[in-house]
Protein backbone atom coordinates (compact mmCIF):
# COMPACT_ATOMS: atom_id res chain seq x y z
CA UNK A 1 0.00 0.00 0.00
CA UNK A 2 1.41 3.53 -0.95
CA UNK A 3 0.87 5.85 1.79
CA UNK A 4 0.58 9.32 1.41
CA UNK A 5 1.76 11.76 4.92
CA UNK A 6 -1.35 14.26 4.92
CA UNK A 7 -0.08 17.24 7.28
CA UNK A 8 -3.52 17.07 8.88
CA UNK A 9 -4.48 13.42 9.12
CA UNK A 10 -0.93 11.67 8.98
CA UNK A 11 -0.04 9.12 7.07
CA UNK A 12 -3.06 7.66 5.28
CA UNK A 13 -3.55 4.93 1.80
CA UNK A 14 -2.97 7.11 -1.02
CA UNK A 15 -6.31 5.76 -2.36
CA UNK A 16 -7.98 8.41 -0.02
CA UNK A 17 -6.31 11.31 -1.67
CA UNK A 18 -6.73 13.32 -5.20
CA UNK A 19 -4.17 14.74 -7.13
CA UNK A 20 -5.62 18.54 -7.84
CA UNK A 21 -2.86 19.89 -10.46
CA UNK A 22 0.38 21.87 -9.96
CA UNK A 23 1.26 24.67 -7.57
CA UNK A 24 1.83 28.04 -9.62
CA UNK A 25 1.50 31.68 -10.01
CA UNK A 26 -1.93 32.41 -11.68
CA UNK A 27 -1.51 35.33 -13.86
CA UNK A 28 -3.99 37.90 -13.95
CA UNK A 29 -6.78 37.03 -16.70
CA UNK A 30 -7.95 40.58 -16.73
CA UNK A 31 -4.21 41.95 -17.73
CA UNK A 32 -2.49 39.18 -18.97
CA UNK A 33 -2.27 38.22 -22.86
CA UNK A 34 -3.70 35.43 -24.78
CA UNK A 35 -0.23 33.44 -24.62
CA UNK A 36 0.14 33.84 -20.89
CA UNK A 37 -3.16 32.91 -20.27
CA UNK A 38 -2.82 29.77 -22.43
CA UNK A 39 0.69 29.05 -20.62
CA UNK A 40 -0.59 28.93 -17.30
CA UNK A 41 -3.59 26.73 -18.25
CA UNK A 42 -2.23 24.24 -20.47
CA UNK A 43 1.47 24.06 -19.58
CA UNK A 44 2.06 22.74 -16.41
CA UNK A 45 5.42 21.70 -15.55
CA UNK A 46 6.41 18.25 -16.41
CA UNK A 47 9.59 17.56 -16.29
CA UNK A 48 10.72 13.62 -14.71
CA UNK A 49 11.77 15.83 -11.34
CA UNK A 50 10.69 17.28 -8.16
CA UNK A 51 7.12 19.17 -8.48
CA UNK A 52 5.01 20.83 -5.84
CA UNK A 53 1.64 19.72 -6.45
CA UNK A 54 -1.79 19.87 -4.64
CA UNK A 55 -3.35 17.20 -3.08
CA UNK A 56 -6.55 16.57 -1.38
CA UNK A 57 -7.41 14.35 1.64
CA UNK A 58 -11.17 13.28 0.27
CA UNK A 59 -12.56 12.12 3.86
CA UNK A 60 -11.40 14.93 5.61
CA UNK A 61 -11.94 17.88 2.34
CA UNK A 62 -8.10 18.66 3.02
CA UNK A 63 -6.11 20.70 0.77
CA UNK A 64 -2.61 20.68 1.32
CA UNK A 65 0.71 20.52 -0.84
CA UNK A 66 2.85 17.56 -1.87
CA UNK A 67 6.71 17.77 -3.15
CA UNK A 68 6.81 14.54 -4.95
CA UNK A 69 9.70 13.18 -7.60
CA UNK A 70 7.60 12.72 -10.80
CA UNK A 71 10.07 10.04 -11.45
CA UNK A 72 10.68 7.70 -8.63
CA UNK A 73 6.90 8.58 -6.66
CA UNK A 74 9.06 9.79 -3.94
CA UNK A 75 7.15 12.24 -1.86
CA UNK A 76 10.17 14.48 -0.30
CA UNK A 77 7.67 16.31 1.73
CA UNK A 78 4.30 17.91 2.39
CA UNK A 79 2.66 21.09 4.31
CA UNK A 80 0.11 22.84 5.28
CA UNK A 81 -0.31 25.87 2.18
CA UNK A 82 -0.38 28.42 4.57
CA UNK A 83 3.60 28.24 4.33
CA UNK A 84 3.36 29.85 1.22
CA UNK A 85 -0.16 31.02 0.80
CA UNK A 86 0.56 33.77 3.46
CA UNK A 87 -1.90 36.18 2.49
CA UNK A 88 -5.68 35.34 0.96
CA UNK A 89 -5.76 35.54 -2.87
CA UNK A 90 -8.91 37.27 -4.68
CA UNK A 91 -9.92 36.62 -8.11
CA UNK A 92 -10.37 39.79 -10.64
CA UNK A 93 -13.48 37.86 -11.56
CA UNK A 94 -14.75 38.70 -8.00
CA UNK A 95 -13.53 42.41 -8.21
CA UNK A 96 -15.69 42.52 -11.47
CA UNK A 97 -18.28 41.56 -10.18
CA UNK A 98 -18.37 44.05 -7.15
CA UNK A 99 -18.62 46.66 -9.30
CA UNK B 1 25.77 -31.44 -33.96
CA UNK B 2 25.81 -30.79 -37.86
CA UNK B 3 28.87 -29.02 -38.85
CA UNK B 4 27.05 -25.97 -40.20
CA UNK B 5 25.61 -25.14 -36.50
CA UNK B 6 29.07 -25.40 -35.14
CA UNK B 7 30.64 -23.23 -37.55
CA UNK B 8 27.62 -20.71 -37.61
CA UNK B 9 28.11 -21.01 -33.47
CA UNK B 10 31.78 -19.84 -33.75
CA UNK B 11 31.32 -16.95 -36.07
CA UNK B 12 31.59 -13.48 -34.52
CA UNK B 13 28.74 -11.82 -36.55
CA UNK B 14 24.69 -13.10 -36.41
CA UNK B 15 24.84 -15.95 -39.09
CA UNK B 16 21.58 -15.04 -40.68
CA UNK B 17 22.22 -10.73 -40.74
CA UNK B 18 22.54 -10.80 -44.77
CA UNK B 19 19.35 -11.81 -45.42
CA UNK B 20 17.54 -10.66 -42.55
CA UNK B 21 13.91 -9.06 -42.75
CA UNK B 22 15.07 -6.22 -41.09
CA UNK B 23 18.71 -5.46 -41.63
CA UNK B 24 20.39 -3.57 -38.81
CA UNK B 25 22.49 -0.91 -39.49
CA UNK B 26 26.06 -1.48 -37.68
CA UNK B 27 27.57 2.21 -37.99
CA UNK B 28 26.22 5.76 -37.35
CA UNK B 29 26.93 7.57 -40.05
CA UNK B 30 27.76 11.39 -39.26
CA UNK B 31 25.21 13.06 -41.71
CA UNK B 32 21.90 12.09 -42.71
CA UNK B 33 18.89 14.03 -44.64
CA UNK B 34 16.70 12.99 -42.26
CA UNK B 35 16.62 11.54 -38.49
CA UNK B 36 13.63 10.32 -37.15
CA UNK B 37 13.74 9.79 -32.89
CA UNK B 38 11.94 6.57 -31.64
CA UNK B 39 11.64 3.82 -33.51
CA UNK B 40 7.79 2.43 -32.47
CA UNK B 41 5.44 2.48 -34.58
CA UNK B 42 4.96 6.06 -35.26
CA UNK B 43 8.51 6.71 -36.12
CA UNK B 44 9.43 3.37 -38.27
CA UNK B 45 6.13 3.87 -40.05
CA UNK B 46 7.00 7.96 -41.02
CA UNK B 47 10.34 6.18 -42.10
CA UNK B 48 8.28 3.57 -44.34
CA UNK B 49 6.16 6.22 -46.10
CA UNK B 50 9.25 8.59 -46.84
CA UNK B 51 11.41 5.64 -48.23
CA UNK B 52 8.32 3.99 -50.62
CA UNK B 53 5.91 6.89 -51.73
CA UNK B 54 8.45 10.09 -51.74
CA UNK B 55 11.83 7.99 -52.54
CA UNK B 56 13.76 9.74 -49.40
CA UNK B 57 16.17 6.92 -48.18
CA UNK B 58 18.73 9.04 -46.85
CA UNK B 59 17.22 8.38 -43.21
CA UNK B 60 18.23 7.43 -39.42
CA UNK B 61 15.97 5.95 -36.81
CA UNK B 62 17.29 6.31 -33.39
CA UNK B 63 15.88 4.31 -31.27
CA UNK B 64 17.14 4.10 -27.78
CA UNK B 65 16.23 1.07 -26.59
CA UNK B 66 14.56 -1.69 -29.30
CA UNK B 67 12.48 -1.69 -32.10
CA UNK B 68 8.96 -1.37 -31.17
CA UNK B 69 10.09 -1.95 -27.39
CA UNK B 70 7.83 1.24 -26.17
CA UNK B 71 4.49 1.89 -26.14
CA UNK B 72 3.88 0.18 -29.41
CA UNK B 73 4.99 -3.47 -27.21
CA UNK B 74 2.44 -2.17 -24.28
CA UNK B 75 -1.13 -1.05 -26.17
CA UNK B 76 -3.88 -3.26 -26.13
CA UNK B 77 -4.29 -2.66 -29.83
CA UNK B 78 -8.17 -1.07 -29.92
CA UNK B 79 -8.07 0.33 -33.43
CA UNK B 80 -11.70 2.50 -34.11
CA UNK B 81 -12.66 5.69 -35.31
CA UNK B 82 -15.59 6.62 -33.70
CA UNK B 83 -14.13 9.77 -32.20
CA UNK B 84 -16.30 13.10 -31.44
CA UNK B 85 -14.97 15.62 -33.75
CA UNK B 86 -15.25 16.02 -37.30
CA UNK B 87 -11.36 16.37 -36.98
CA UNK B 88 -10.62 13.82 -35.42
CA UNK B 89 -13.37 10.80 -37.01
CA UNK B 90 -11.66 12.13 -40.40
CA UNK B 91 -8.09 11.07 -38.96
CA UNK B 92 -8.55 8.08 -37.26
CA UNK B 93 -10.76 7.01 -40.26
CA UNK B 94 -8.38 7.72 -42.45
CA UNK B 95 -6.08 5.32 -40.23
CA UNK B 96 -8.65 2.52 -39.90
CA UNK B 97 -8.35 2.56 -44.18
CA UNK B 98 -4.82 2.15 -44.60
CA UNK B 99 -4.67 -0.71 -41.49
CA UNK B 100 -7.30 -2.63 -43.50
CA UNK B 101 -5.12 -2.67 -46.39
CA UNK B 102 -1.38 -3.50 -44.55
CA UNK B 103 -1.11 -7.53 -44.90
CA UNK B 104 -1.36 -6.70 -48.86
CA UNK B 105 0.54 -3.67 -48.52
CA UNK B 106 3.91 -5.47 -46.52
CA UNK B 107 2.76 -8.65 -47.46
CA UNK B 108 3.32 -9.74 -43.88
CA UNK B 109 0.50 -10.82 -41.79
CA UNK B 110 -0.45 -7.93 -38.71
CA UNK B 111 -3.30 -9.94 -37.95
CA UNK B 112 -5.90 -7.31 -38.31
CA UNK B 113 -8.96 -8.62 -37.15
CA UNK B 114 -12.36 -6.59 -37.81
CA UNK B 115 -14.79 -7.02 -34.40
CA UNK B 116 -16.57 -4.44 -34.16
CA UNK B 117 -16.10 -2.19 -30.80
CA UNK B 118 -19.12 -1.89 -28.29
CA UNK B 119 -19.56 0.52 -25.41
CA UNK B 120 -21.62 0.49 -23.04
CA UNK B 121 -23.59 3.33 -21.65
CA UNK B 122 -24.97 2.80 -18.28
CA UNK B 123 -26.94 6.70 -17.86
CA UNK B 124 -29.20 8.51 -19.99
CA UNK B 125 -26.37 10.90 -20.48
CA UNK B 126 -24.28 8.76 -21.73
CA UNK B 127 -27.29 7.19 -24.19
CA UNK B 128 -27.78 10.79 -25.24
CA UNK B 129 -23.65 11.58 -25.48
CA UNK B 130 -23.48 8.83 -27.64
CA UNK B 131 -26.33 9.17 -29.86
CA UNK B 132 -24.16 12.39 -30.97
CA UNK B 133 -21.25 10.57 -31.36
CA UNK B 134 -23.13 7.98 -33.96
CA UNK B 135 -24.52 10.77 -35.51
CA UNK B 136 -21.25 13.10 -36.22
CA UNK B 137 -19.79 9.40 -36.75
CA UNK B 138 -21.33 8.49 -39.70
CA UNK B 139 -22.22 11.94 -41.30
CA UNK B 140 -18.14 11.84 -41.69
CA UNK B 141 -18.22 8.58 -43.23
CA UNK B 142 -18.33 6.41 -39.58
CA UNK B 143 -19.48 3.40 -39.50
CA UNK B 144 -21.52 3.71 -35.54
CA UNK B 145 -24.95 3.51 -34.37
CA UNK B 146 -26.78 3.56 -31.00
CA UNK B 147 -28.17 -0.05 -30.36
CA UNK B 148 -30.68 -1.59 -27.29
CA UNK B 149 -29.98 -3.86 -25.22
CA UNK B 150 -31.60 -6.67 -27.47
CA UNK B 151 -29.23 -6.31 -30.20
CA UNK B 152 -25.77 -6.10 -27.11
CA UNK B 153 -27.21 -9.52 -25.86
CA UNK B 154 -27.08 -10.62 -29.04
CA UNK B 155 -23.90 -9.53 -29.98
CA UNK B 156 -21.92 -10.62 -26.53
CA UNK B 157 -24.30 -13.54 -24.72
CA UNK B 158 -21.81 -13.58 -22.09
CA UNK B 159 -22.52 -10.61 -21.43
CA UNK B 160 -23.86 -9.44 -17.15
CA UNK B 161 -26.25 -6.84 -18.28
CA UNK B 162 -26.63 -5.42 -14.69
CA UNK B 163 -22.83 -5.23 -13.79
CA UNK B 164 -22.30 -3.17 -10.70
CA UNK B 165 -25.64 -2.03 -10.40
CA UNK B 166 -25.43 -0.29 -13.67
CA UNK B 167 -27.60 -1.42 -15.77
CA UNK B 168 -26.69 -1.69 -19.56
CA UNK B 169 -29.40 0.81 -21.32
CA UNK B 170 -27.57 0.90 -24.65
CA UNK B 171 -24.35 0.86 -26.60
CA UNK B 172 -22.79 2.70 -29.34
CA UNK B 173 -21.92 -0.07 -31.90
CA UNK B 174 -18.79 0.68 -34.13
CA UNK B 175 -18.70 -2.10 -36.73
CA UNK B 176 -14.94 -1.19 -37.65
CA UNK B 177 -13.85 -1.48 -34.27
CA UNK B 178 -10.64 -3.87 -35.24
CA UNK B 179 -7.28 -4.79 -32.86
CA UNK B 180 -3.92 -6.47 -34.90
CA UNK B 181 -0.91 -7.71 -33.26
CA UNK B 182 0.90 -4.35 -32.33
CA UNK B 183 4.56 -6.03 -32.89
CA UNK B 184 3.16 -7.05 -36.45
CA UNK B 185 2.80 -3.42 -37.06
CA UNK B 186 6.28 -2.05 -36.05
CA UNK B 187 7.86 -4.61 -37.70
CA UNK B 188 5.84 -4.71 -41.03
CA UNK B 189 7.36 -0.79 -41.64
CA UNK B 190 10.58 -1.43 -40.29
CA UNK B 191 11.07 -4.35 -43.13
CA UNK B 192 9.48 -2.03 -45.64
CA UNK B 193 11.75 0.95 -44.26
CA UNK B 194 15.08 -0.82 -44.10
CA UNK B 195 14.82 -3.03 -47.38
CA UNK B 196 14.25 -0.15 -48.85
CA UNK B 197 17.74 1.82 -47.54
CA UNK B 198 16.31 3.61 -44.30
CA UNK B 199 18.82 2.94 -41.56
CA UNK B 200 17.26 1.81 -38.13
CA UNK B 201 19.80 2.30 -35.05
CA UNK B 202 18.59 0.66 -31.70
CA UNK B 203 20.74 1.33 -28.61
CA UNK B 204 20.77 4.67 -29.82
CA UNK B 205 19.68 7.28 -27.23
CA UNK B 206 19.19 11.06 -28.56
CA UNK B 207 20.74 13.28 -25.38
CA UNK B 208 20.72 16.98 -27.45
CA UNK B 209 19.31 18.56 -30.16
CA UNK B 210 21.71 21.21 -31.99
CA UNK B 211 19.55 24.16 -33.31
CA UNK B 212 21.11 27.26 -34.57
CA UNK B 213 19.48 30.53 -35.74
CA UNK B 214 16.23 28.65 -35.00
CA UNK B 215 17.02 25.54 -37.05
CA UNK B 216 17.77 22.64 -36.00
CA UNK B 217 21.07 21.69 -37.61
CA UNK B 218 21.78 17.97 -35.82
CA UNK B 219 21.24 15.69 -33.01
CA UNK B 220 23.58 14.13 -30.14
CA UNK B 221 23.59 10.69 -28.98
CA UNK B 222 25.21 8.15 -26.93
CA UNK B 223 27.30 7.09 -30.13
CA UNK B 224 28.25 10.43 -31.28
CA UNK B 225 26.89 13.43 -33.29
CA UNK B 226 24.49 13.21 -36.43
CA UNK B 227 23.86 16.47 -38.97
CA UNK B 228 20.75 16.84 -40.79
CA UNK B 229 18.46 19.05 -42.01
CA UNK B 230 15.37 17.49 -40.43
CA UNK B 231 13.90 16.05 -37.62
CA UNK B 232 10.92 13.89 -36.72
CA UNK B 233 10.15 13.36 -32.94
CA UNK B 234 8.14 10.48 -32.23
CA UNK B 235 8.92 9.50 -28.54
CA UNK B 236 5.53 8.72 -27.34
CA UNK B 237 5.89 8.65 -23.41
CA UNK B 238 8.84 11.28 -23.46
CA UNK B 239 7.82 13.82 -25.87
CA UNK B 240 8.32 16.55 -23.27
CA UNK B 241 11.47 15.64 -22.18
CA UNK B 242 12.49 15.36 -25.97
CA UNK B 243 10.97 18.83 -26.71
CA UNK B 244 12.81 20.68 -24.02
CA UNK B 245 16.38 19.35 -25.40
CA UNK B 246 14.90 21.13 -28.75
CA UNK B 247 15.23 24.11 -26.57
CA UNK B 248 10.71 24.55 -26.25
CA UNK B 249 7.74 23.53 -23.84
CA UNK B 250 4.46 20.80 -24.91
CA UNK B 251 1.61 20.78 -23.01
CA UNK B 252 1.18 17.60 -21.88
CA UNK B 253 1.27 15.71 -18.84
CA UNK B 254 2.77 12.24 -18.33
CA UNK B 255 0.33 9.23 -16.79
CA UNK B 256 1.10 5.39 -16.44
CA UNK B 257 -1.25 3.61 -17.95
CA UNK B 258 -2.05 -0.22 -17.05
CA UNK B 259 -3.37 -3.37 -18.22
CA UNK B 260 -3.34 -6.89 -18.27
CA UNK B 261 -4.44 -10.32 -19.69
CA UNK B 262 -5.09 -13.78 -18.69
CA UNK B 263 -4.26 -17.16 -19.82
CA UNK B 264 -5.90 -18.00 -23.16
CA UNK B 265 -8.99 -19.36 -22.85
CA UNK B 266 -11.56 -20.82 -26.40
CA UNK B 267 -12.89 -17.73 -28.39
CA UNK B 268 -15.80 -16.89 -26.66
CA UNK B 269 -16.05 -13.18 -26.96
CA UNK B 270 -16.14 -11.36 -30.75
CA UNK B 271 -17.04 -7.88 -30.58
CA UNK B 272 -14.52 -5.41 -27.96
CA UNK B 273 -16.11 -4.63 -25.03
CA UNK B 274 -15.78 -1.28 -23.24
CA UNK B 275 -17.84 -0.05 -20.54
CA UNK B 276 -16.32 4.00 -19.45
CA UNK B 277 -18.48 4.37 -17.04
CA UNK B 278 -16.50 0.87 -14.87
CA UNK B 279 -13.07 2.09 -16.32
CA UNK B 280 -12.92 -1.10 -18.20
CA UNK B 281 -12.37 -2.47 -21.89
CA UNK B 282 -12.15 -6.22 -22.55
CA UNK B 283 -11.32 -8.01 -25.46
CA UNK B 284 -9.66 -11.42 -26.95
CA UNK B 285 -6.95 -11.92 -28.74
CA UNK B 286 -6.47 -14.05 -31.61
CA UNK B 287 -4.43 -16.36 -29.03
CA UNK B 288 -7.64 -16.40 -27.14
CA UNK B 289 -5.87 -14.64 -24.18
CA UNK B 290 -8.28 -11.78 -22.98
CA UNK B 291 -6.81 -8.41 -22.71
CA UNK B 292 -7.78 -5.90 -19.88
CA UNK B 293 -7.80 -2.27 -20.07
CA UNK B 294 -8.79 0.92 -18.06
CA UNK B 295 -8.10 4.37 -17.51
CA UNK B 296 -5.27 6.21 -16.64
CA UNK B 297 -3.21 6.38 -13.66
CA UNK B 298 -5.12 8.94 -11.14
CA UNK B 299 -1.79 11.60 -10.99
CA UNK B 300 1.16 12.01 -13.09
CA UNK B 301 4.43 10.01 -12.99
CA UNK B 302 7.51 8.88 -14.99
CA UNK B 303 7.12 5.39 -14.65
CA UNK B 304 6.44 2.36 -15.69
CA UNK B 305 5.31 0.92 -12.23
CA UNK B 306 2.28 -1.05 -11.40
CA UNK B 307 -0.30 -0.59 -8.54
CA UNK B 308 -2.42 -3.39 -7.05
CA UNK B 309 -5.37 -0.42 -6.68
CA UNK B 310 -5.81 -0.23 -10.12
CA UNK B 311 -5.18 -3.68 -10.97
CA UNK B 312 -8.05 -4.44 -8.08
CA UNK B 313 -10.40 -2.29 -9.85
CA UNK B 314 -9.84 -3.14 -13.55
CA UNK B 315 -10.33 -6.76 -12.50
CA UNK B 316 -13.34 -6.38 -10.02
CA UNK B 317 -15.04 -4.60 -12.75
CA UNK B 318 -14.39 -6.67 -15.62
CA UNK B 319 -15.64 -9.64 -13.68
CA UNK B 320 -18.87 -7.54 -13.04
CA UNK B 321 -19.03 -7.75 -16.56
CA UNK B 322 -17.96 -11.10 -17.49
CA UNK B 323 -18.44 -12.87 -14.35
CA UNK B 324 -17.20 -16.43 -15.19
CA UNK B 325 -14.08 -14.51 -15.74
CA UNK B 326 -13.39 -15.00 -11.69
CA UNK B 327 -12.07 -18.29 -12.77
CA UNK B 328 -9.33 -17.26 -14.67
CA UNK B 329 -5.89 -16.73 -14.49
CA UNK B 330 -3.88 -13.81 -15.19
CA UNK B 331 -0.49 -14.04 -17.46
CA UNK B 332 0.86 -10.94 -17.42
CA UNK B 333 0.70 -7.16 -16.13
CA UNK B 334 2.55 -3.99 -17.30
CA UNK B 335 2.20 0.07 -17.56
CA UNK B 336 3.24 2.01 -20.36
CA UNK B 337 3.96 5.93 -19.63
CA UNK B 338 1.41 8.01 -21.76
CA UNK B 339 2.20 11.70 -22.99
CA UNK B 340 -1.69 13.19 -22.18
CA UNK B 341 -2.68 16.28 -23.60
CA UNK B 342 -5.84 18.26 -21.89
CA UNK B 343 -7.98 18.05 -25.11
CA UNK B 344 -6.87 14.30 -25.97
CA UNK B 345 -5.86 15.10 -29.22
CA UNK B 346 -2.32 14.41 -30.58
CA UNK B 347 -0.24 17.25 -31.60
CA UNK B 348 1.51 16.67 -35.17
CA UNK B 349 2.88 19.50 -37.50
CA UNK B 350 5.40 22.06 -36.85
CA UNK B 351 7.41 23.21 -33.64
CA UNK B 352 9.30 26.29 -32.52
CA UNK B 353 12.19 25.01 -34.65
CA UNK B 354 12.28 24.85 -38.15
CA UNK B 355 12.90 21.76 -39.82
CA UNK B 356 11.89 19.89 -36.25
CA UNK B 357 9.15 18.09 -36.52
CA UNK B 358 6.79 16.98 -33.77
CA UNK B 359 4.36 13.27 -33.42
CA UNK B 360 3.63 13.58 -29.81
CA UNK B 361 0.73 13.46 -27.44
CA UNK B 362 -0.69 10.03 -28.58
CA UNK B 363 -1.45 9.07 -24.79
CA UNK B 364 -3.52 6.41 -24.40
CA UNK B 365 -4.63 6.36 -27.62
CA UNK B 366 -2.10 6.26 -30.37
CA UNK B 367 -1.82 2.73 -31.48
CA UNK B 368 -4.72 3.17 -34.23
CA UNK B 369 -3.33 6.02 -35.85
CA UNK B 370 0.02 4.68 -36.17
CA UNK B 371 -0.29 4.26 -40.36
CA UNK B 372 -2.07 7.96 -41.03
CA UNK B 373 0.78 9.57 -38.78
CA UNK B 374 3.48 7.49 -40.97
CA UNK B 375 2.10 8.63 -44.01
CA UNK B 376 1.22 12.39 -42.95
CA UNK B 377 4.45 13.40 -41.25
CA UNK B 378 5.89 11.70 -44.40
CA UNK B 379 4.36 14.13 -46.93
CA UNK B 380 5.28 17.14 -44.48
CA UNK B 381 8.99 15.96 -44.25
CA UNK B 382 8.88 15.71 -47.92
CA UNK B 383 7.08 18.97 -48.79
CA UNK B 384 9.64 20.30 -46.66
CA UNK B 385 7.22 21.61 -44.01
CA UNK B 386 3.83 22.31 -45.64
CA UNK B 387 1.37 20.85 -43.03
CA UNK B 388 -0.82 18.00 -44.85
CA UNK B 389 -4.81 19.26 -44.13
CA UNK B 390 -5.77 16.04 -42.17
CA UNK B 391 -3.44 17.10 -39.31
CA UNK B 392 -3.36 20.74 -39.85
CA UNK B 393 -6.01 20.72 -36.97
CA UNK B 394 -3.91 18.86 -34.27
CA UNK B 395 -1.10 21.62 -34.72
CA UNK B 396 1.21 23.13 -31.34
CA UNK B 397 -0.08 26.49 -31.52
CA UNK B 398 -3.74 25.46 -31.24
CA UNK B 399 -2.85 26.07 -27.56
CA UNK B 400 -2.60 29.45 -27.66
CA UNK B 401 -5.58 30.06 -30.18
CA UNK B 402 -7.73 28.07 -27.64
CA UNK B 403 -8.86 25.88 -30.76
CA UNK B 404 -8.79 22.59 -28.73
CA UNK B 405 -9.78 19.10 -30.70
CA UNK B 406 -11.65 18.17 -27.78
CA UNK B 407 -11.72 13.96 -27.62
CA UNK B 408 -11.83 13.13 -24.29
CA UNK B 409 -15.30 11.73 -24.19
CA UNK B 410 -14.61 9.30 -26.83
CA UNK B 411 -11.17 8.51 -25.63
CA UNK B 412 -10.68 8.60 -21.72
CA UNK B 413 -11.46 5.49 -21.34
CA UNK B 414 -11.56 3.66 -24.43
CA UNK B 415 -7.97 4.49 -25.70
C1 LIG C 1 -1.22 0.09 -21.55
C2 LIG C 1 -1.44 0.87 -22.82
C3 LIG C 1 -2.56 0.60 -23.61
C4 LIG C 1 -2.78 1.31 -24.80
N1 LIG C 1 -3.85 0.95 -25.56
C5 LIG C 1 -4.05 1.54 -26.76
C6 LIG C 1 -5.10 1.09 -27.61
O1 LIG C 1 -5.82 0.14 -27.29
N2 LIG C 1 -5.28 1.72 -28.82
C7 LIG C 1 -4.48 2.76 -29.20
O2 LIG C 1 -4.70 3.28 -30.29
N3 LIG C 1 -3.45 3.20 -28.41
C8 LIG C 1 -3.22 2.61 -27.21
N4 LIG C 1 -2.17 3.03 -26.40
C9 LIG C 1 -1.34 4.16 -26.84
C10 LIG C 1 -0.28 3.70 -27.84
O3 LIG C 1 0.44 2.61 -27.31
C11 LIG C 1 0.72 4.81 -28.15
O4 LIG C 1 0.07 6.04 -28.36
C12 LIG C 1 1.52 4.49 -29.40
O5 LIG C 1 2.06 3.20 -29.31
C13 LIG C 1 2.62 5.50 -29.62
O6 LIG C 1 3.48 5.03 -30.63
P1 LIG C 1 4.90 5.65 -30.82
O7 LIG C 1 5.55 4.92 -31.91
O8 LIG C 1 4.74 7.12 -30.94
O9 LIG C 1 5.58 5.41 -29.40
P2 LIG C 1 6.50 4.24 -28.81
O10 LIG C 1 6.15 2.91 -29.32
O11 LIG C 1 6.52 4.42 -27.32
O12 LIG C 1 7.88 4.61 -29.42
C14 LIG C 1 8.66 5.70 -28.98
C15 LIG C 1 10.08 5.23 -28.91
O13 LIG C 1 10.91 6.34 -28.65
C16 LIG C 1 12.02 5.87 -27.94
N5 LIG C 1 12.70 6.99 -27.29
C17 LIG C 1 12.30 7.73 -26.24
N6 LIG C 1 13.22 8.66 -25.91
C18 LIG C 1 14.23 8.51 -26.80
C19 LIG C 1 15.49 9.17 -27.00
N7 LIG C 1 15.88 10.17 -26.21
N8 LIG C 1 16.28 8.76 -28.02
C20 LIG C 1 15.91 7.74 -28.83
N9 LIG C 1 14.75 7.08 -28.69
C21 LIG C 1 13.91 7.46 -27.69
C22 LIG C 1 11.43 4.87 -26.97
O14 LIG C 1 12.40 3.95 -26.52
C23 LIG C 1 10.34 4.22 -27.81
O15 LIG C 1 10.71 2.99 -28.37
C24 LIG C 1 -1.91 2.35 -25.20
C25 LIG C 1 -0.80 2.65 -24.40
C26 LIG C 1 -0.54 1.92 -23.23
C27 LIG C 1 0.65 2.25 -22.41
Amino acid sequence: MKMLCCPLNGPRNVAEFAFGGEVREMPDPQTCSDREWAEYVFYPPNHAGVIAEWWLHVPSGYWFIAERNRSTDEVIRTYDPSEIYTTRVDFAAQEESKA
Amino acid sequence: MPFSLLKYGLRKDYPFEEDADIPSAHKLRDSYDVVIIGGGGHGVATAYYLAKYHGITNVAILEKGYLGGGNTARNTAVIRSNYLTPEGVRFYGASVELFQGLSNEFDFNIMYSRRGQLTLAHTESAVSAFRQRAEINTHYGGKSALIGPDEIRKLVPCLNMNPAHMPVLAGLWHIDGATARHDAVAWGFAKGATQRGVELHQLTEVTGVDVENGKVTGVQTNRGKVRCGCVVQAVAGHSALMAEKAGFRLPITVYPLQAMVTQPVKPFIDPLVSSPALHCYVQQTGRGEIVLGSGSDPYPLYNTRSTLPLKESLLSNAVALFPFMSQLRMLRQWAGITDITSDYSPIMGLSPVQGYYLDAGWGTWGFKSTPICGKTMAELVAGGGTVPDLIKPFSLERFERFAQINEMGATAASH
